[in-house]
């Protein structure tokens, strides 16, 4: 997948979950919770969705590097067979 | 005098009166008499700032800065008996507020930070604040918006400065460090918590100043704190758990509190338990599901010793977790049990006693609590082990509130036959301890925080597309439960995902995620009463599937 596509898949999961946010400017490098009212069930919604668009097993020990639009495409570019 | 009452007067006396026996202040309590006895020096808050960055405030500089923050308020013509609210996450700025505003005699109401507009403006219609204690960001979001429905609002303070506010730091820096606490009745209003009934309005519980004996007798029965523990109570300040268990009765004790501003992190929160070497941790069994989802190899790498006790509130914890305790952590967790309205713990597994796992322990010291089954306008205490029956407490103790703000009525109604009835339906076993059930009414646990249905179903009502709308708790193997509601349509709206998207977006920037519905579904056969009232626990039924026949004796139904 390229770099645009897992930014979309990144976002459209996050909107899936948090619709309110589509309007609203989202700065990649921050984590959600930091700038949204994103709480912790929000992200577990979002790392579940986030499985079912890739397949990846998203272990909890690698949620930390979920938590922002920057880190959530390095790390699917890392483990998605480009 | 009756065992209860002399429990609380020996509790009573342990606790330090305002010098010249002018009554008994929370702030006194939890923070000057510290400085008094000559342990200003030590460290009452270690505060953990997102980013990791650390800072220790001890007793006499919090002492400092509240009377500042009271000086502040006074300068800005607030007074006792006037309300100052916060909508703060966990933040050294919390506590500094709360003892600022108790020691000049105001009121404290702490709001929920992920509260969306509507449930702030909900609770500051009813109590009125003259004051709100934000930062620039929430300030914006939050406070903003719904401005202009805040007329009997006077000041915005800023933590962090900015448009449209006070600067809380330019406010504390131009104040005097020195305030002399008014005499204060221990029956004086001191704390506003809200709460959520099935119908209505949120209500708002109120507590005084005299709350301060439970919050402190109970921290050491209870969760077996001392005042030489480190102690992190994990709860977020705009519930009661946060507020008693988070400012108050830490603070009485005489430990250093741990306050972590950042959300929950699996590794994080182990680092923190071993790095602060924590004593006692006062948890809920949402973290503790999370945790044990991050799996038994992570906390291996950390060094627990100084753990000596876990408690978790909130809702009840399955048997699971406790034994998970055991073998993984090393400690079992202690279960216990209490709610807004009795201010402090009731009900809890404490150091010195067996633990059975799913319970909610045995009644503490100075509390009386039955099984009972309402009649009319009085009460049955249920006799016998284990039948099911309203959990009911012997009015009395300190913690206890005093009202709800403004509704007599609602009030009332949770008293008959000279007990307080708790909503939540228990049983008790032949060694007298408790055992949850379920709610009695139609309110939604989620994450431990009770939420209104209809605060839920009124948000979701104020979108055109929405004809009728009701809201459920549905089962969560995270959360325990989380809000589902159903909707049906006005005609001339399509059930698509766009309108499905719009109506999600709708409700979570009216309420925040904490209360808004994870899942919103259409029906166009929303069960009903014959007076045409929609019946929650009907539809609750056949969204869990439960036979028909189940469905006729569940409460509500006709």
């Amino acid at each position: 997948m390229t770099q645009d596509q897992l930014v979309e898949l990144v976002k459209r999961s996050l909107y899936e979950v948090a619709p309110d946010l589509e309007a609203e400017p989202l700065d990649p490098k921050r984590s959600f919770n930091e700038q949204f009212e994103f709480d912790s069930m929000d992200f577990l919604k979002f790392i579940t969705g986030l499985h079912q668009a890739t397949g990846l097993a998203l272990p909890e020990k690698d949620y930390p590097h979920l938590v922002s639009l920057e880190l959530a495409v390095a790390y699917l570019s890392e483990k998605l067979p480009s | 005098m009756s065992e209860a009452s002399q429990f609380w007067d020996g509790a009573r006396r342990e606790l330090a009166e305002l010098p010249g026996g002018h009554g008994l202040n929370i702030a006194h309590v939890a923070v000057d008499q510290h400085v008094l006895q000559g342990n200003g020096q030590r460290i009452a808050i270690r505060w953990i700032g997102s980013g990791g960055s650390r800072s220790d405030i001890s007793y006499q500089d919090l002492s400092w800065s509240a009377s500042r923050f009271a000086n502040a308020l006074k300068a800005l013509g607030i007074g006792a008996g006037d309300r100052v609210f916060s909508l703060l996450g966990r933040v050294p700025e919390l506590h500094i507020a709360a003892l600022g505003t108790w020691k000049l005699r105001a009121v404290f109401c702490p709001l929920f930070s992920a509260f969306g507009p509507e449930p702030v403006k909900a609770r500051m219609s009813i109590a009125k604040p003259v004051v709100i204690v934000t930062t620039s960001r929430l300030f914006v979001r939050k406070i903003q918006p719904i401005l202009a429905d805040l007329p009997f609002l006077k000041h915005v303070i800023l933590t962090d400065g900015g448009a449209g506010g006070l600067d809380f730091n330019a406010l504390l820096a131009a104040a005097s460090p020195s305030f002399e606490i008014e005499p204060t009745s221990p029956e004086e209003l001191a704390i506003l918590h809200f709460t959520s009934g099935t119908t209505g309005r949120p209500k708002g519980a109120m507590h005084v100043h005299a709350a301060a004996i439970a919050h402190r007798a109970t921290a050491i029965h209870a969760l077996d704190l001392k005042p030489e523990d480190i102690y992190w109570c994990t709860a977020d300040p705009g519930w009661v758990t946060g507020t008693s268990y988070g400012i108050i009765a830490p603070l009485a004790v005489g430990c250093t509190l741990i306050l972590d501003e950042e959300e929950f992190d699996a590794e994080r929160w182990y680092s923190t338990l071993e790095k602060h070497r924590v004593n006692v941790w006062y948890t809920a069994p949402t973290a503790i599901r999370m945790l044990i989802r991050a799996g038994d190899e992570l906390p291996k790498r950390f060094n627990l010793s100084a753990l000596r006790f876990i408690a978790s509130v909130g809702e009840p914890l399955h048997p699971e977790a406790v034994v998970w305790g055991q073998q993984v952590l090393g400690r079992p967790i202690h279960d216990n049990w209490w709610q807004t309205e009795t201010g402090g713990i009731m009900i809890a597994n404490t150091a010195d006693m067996k633990i059975k796992p799913g319970s909610m322990g045995l009644a503490l010291p100075g509390i009386e609590a039955a099984i009972v089954r309402r009649k009319d306008d009085a009460v049955e205490v249920i006799a016998e082990n284990d039948a099911e029956g309203e959990l009911a407490l012997r009015p009395g103790w300190p913690s206890m509130f005093r009202g709800y703000l403004n509704e007599d009525e609602r009030y009332k109604k949770c008293f008959a036959g000279g007990w307080y009835l708790t909503g939540d339906m228990a049983t008790k076993d032949t060694d007298g301890y408790f055992w949850f059930v379920g709610r009695a009414d139609d309110v939604i646990k989620s994450a431990g925080h009770l939420i209104g249905p209809f605060e839920v179903e009124s948000a979701l009502l104020a979108h055109p597309a929405v004809a009728e709308a009701a809201a459920i708790g549905v089962p969560d193997p995270v959360a325990g439960e989380v809000v589902k509601a159903y909707v049906s349509l006005r005609p001339g709206h399509a059930a698509d995902e766009a309108l499905m998207k719009e109506l999600m977006a709708h409700a979570r920037k009216k309420l925040g995620p904490a209360v808004a519905p994870r899942q919103i579904a259409i029906s166009e056969d929303l069960p009903r009463t014959r007076s045409g009232k929609i019946m929650r626990r009907l539809l609750k039924a056949r969204e869990l599937g439960l036979p028909e026949g189940d469905t006729s004796t569940l409460e509500g139904a006709t």
